[in-house]
């Protein structure tokens, strides 16, 4: 019954989504879409703190996925959302390939840091790259599901929000059973004490390359829904303004709790929507109040909220007698 | 018998700072070796350099026959050398439980599932065993920061035996622990370990434990071993009470 038990979760989820997205208003579907795709890209930055890393080129995949998706629209006239999103992910994830072994030896700030430098590279890089569309970057139209193509633009959202909300609770299953597994315990023994891994006979940079790969992946799936969702892209996808508001993300989100990364990105939006249509001079300040609270009452994110509670602690000494 | 570890000639500067002058050290299976000295004498750097943390500049490590110089801890773990810290090494987020569900699944797999759920009726039977072998049954669940000093010992102990090791180096298992508590947890640690063909080397400063555990005495002094026999022996050598215990006779 146990093994049965992810896949009832997932197909229970993805009904909810399905019928709540039913029967929604448009701007609801909308957002909750880019909040499902920017949740995606969250994840994977999710993963890579549970193994102690922060990155802050998050954007990096987060773009590749989108421009991935786009220039397979524009150049080879691939048109099928299944086929664009897989090849966003896949492309992300042979980026991250070819990164990780630049940044296997980093820790800490300089491993940030260094992931920033790339995204703005990368940035740098398309706007100056007219045939990409420089700055302007390039449209996309709208996709077919497999064999269903949208006739009306709301059908399209709701088709949309569908697919991407399959895609969100297949990467929130895989990502629960992945933390849930040995090798996923081993990214939270890593952040915690590398030498002692080290020492137990496993290899931390091993454990730090295949998430930092698999996080990209995770960017470019999100970034490819995210173009598709907003029918454009351009290189502010690789800006370190995307980068941080994943940061931001997953530190709302904390590490132990995956539905807690979509509640978090839903949330986001929502605050962020609406502080820009009530004050939208100063939204931005809006924002910032709500990640210093955040902050300051959830340390550790919304995940710590429904997270197991350890029992208080008891014994002050060693009790010797126990030894006996 | 033949020799489980053999160390030749082993040297270690740091600077100007020798911490190891041509040491040699030899211990059987299933041998328990007390390793005496004062700060800075060279037992943990030698402790180091078996374990692959610290290289030696000249010398030799074999492990049955395997020469395992200068190999990182990782792969001298899997040759069957394990070690626990002066300073418990734990993994502070994680439970008692957690800590040895870990070590266990390491020392378990060739390649670690990505997939299935760490706790396996396997691995959980296992664990079962290894915590009421070193009595850490009551404790699995509590959090590592609020666990008694001897505990986290016991945990991180516990710990080095799951790759059920060749050879087990203890870098002073009882220290920061209560004077009445020393000889309970040496008696849990020594039962646990009761049965196997381990080699136990232990760094101790208590010379009533070393006097009561060890069947072989290494005394330190300035990098070099200057003694090596059985306790009595070695605890009443001349030289050894001048520079290690500070009773001169």
């Amino acid at each position: 019954m146990r093994r049965f038990g992810p896949l009832a979760v997932a197909l229970a989820s993805f009904a909810l989504i399905a019928a709540l997205g039913g029967t929604a208003p448009n701007w609801v579907v909308f957002l909750t879409t880019m909040a499902f795709a920017k949740g995606i890209v969250a994840l994977g930055l999710v993963l890579l703190m549970r193994g102690g890393l922060v990155s802050f080129g998050q954007g990096l995949f987060y773009c590749a996925g989108a421009y991935a998706a786009g220039l397979a629209m524009r150049w080879a006239d691939a048109s099928d959302a299944l086929l664009l999103v897989a090849l966003g992910g896949a492309v992300a994830l042979l980026l991250g390939l070819a990164i990780a072994p630049l940044l296997a030896g980093y820790r800490s700030i300089f491993f940030a840091t260094l992931t920033l430098a790339l995204s703005m590279i990368a940035y740098g890089i398309l706007n100056k790259t007219y045939s990409l569309g420089g700055s302007d970057g390039i449209n996309l139209r709208a996709p077919s599901f497999l064999f269903y193509r949208a006739a009306t633009p709301d059908a399209f959202g709701y088709a949309l929000f569908v697919f991407t909300g399959l895609v969100t609770v297949a990467a929130a299953v895989l990502c629960r059973l992945h933390f849930d597994s040995m090798r996923g315990l081993l990214s939270l023994a890593a952040r915690d004490n590398e030498i002692r891994v080290e020492y137990l006979g496993a290899s931390v940079r091993r454990v730090s390359l295949g998430n930092f790969v698999a996080a990209a992946g995770l960017g470019g799936m999100g970034g490819a829904l995210a173009a598709l969702a907003l029918g454009h892209i351009d290189p502010d996808f690789a800006f370190w303004t995307s980068s941080g508001e994943f940061v931001f993300l997953a530190i709302l989100a904390g590490h132990q709790s995956v539905v807690a990364v979509f509640l978090a990105s839903i949330l986001l939006e929502l605050v962020r929507s609406f502080s820009s249509q009530y004050f939208p001079n100063s939204w931005q300040m809006a924002l910032g109040i709500f990640l210093l609270l955040v902050i300051l009452f959830l340390p550790e994110g919304l995940g710590s909220l429904l997270r197991r509670r350890n029992p208080p602690p008891e014994a002050a000494s060693l009790p010797v007698e126990s030894l006996k | 018998m033949t020799a489980l570890i053999e160390a030749r000639g082993l040297h270690k500067s740091f600077g100007a700072v020798v911490a190891a002058r041509d040491v040699s050290v030899m211990a059987r299976r299933g041998e328990r070796v007390g390793l005496i000295g004062n700060n800075g004498a060279g037992k943990t750097t030698f402790v180091n350099m078996v374990t692959g943390y610290v290289k030696p500049d000249r010398g030799s490590i074999l492990l049955d026959g395997i020469d395992i110089t200068g190999l990182p801890p990782r792969v001298v773990s899997r040759h069957g050398v394990s070690r626990s810290f002066q300073m418990p090494q734990l993994f502070q987020s994680m439970t008692p439980e957690e800590n040895m569900l870990m070590a266990l699944g390491i020392a378990r797999s060739e390649r670690l599932s990505s997939w299935r759920d760490a706790r396996t009726p396997d691995l959980m039977a296992e664990l079962h065993d290894l915590l009421a072998r070193f009595r850490l049954g009551e404790y699995r669940d509590r959090s590592i920061a609020a666990l008694p000093g001897g505990v986290r010992k016991l945990v991180d102990i516990a710990m080095a035996v799951t790759r059920r090791p060749k050879l087990l180096l203890l870098d002073e298992p009882t220290s920061g622990v209560a004077a009445e508590e020393k000889f309970p947890l040496m008696d849990v640690i020594m039962s646990a370990l009761a049965g196997g063909e381990v080699a136990v080397l232990f760094v101790e400063h208590d010379m009533e434990i070393v006097a009561r555990y060890a069947e072989r005495v290494l005394a330190f002094y300035d990098g070099r071993v200057i003694a090596d026999d059985i306790p009595t022996t070695v605890l009443g050598n001349e030289e050894v009470q001048r520079y290690v215990t500070g009773i001169v006779q």
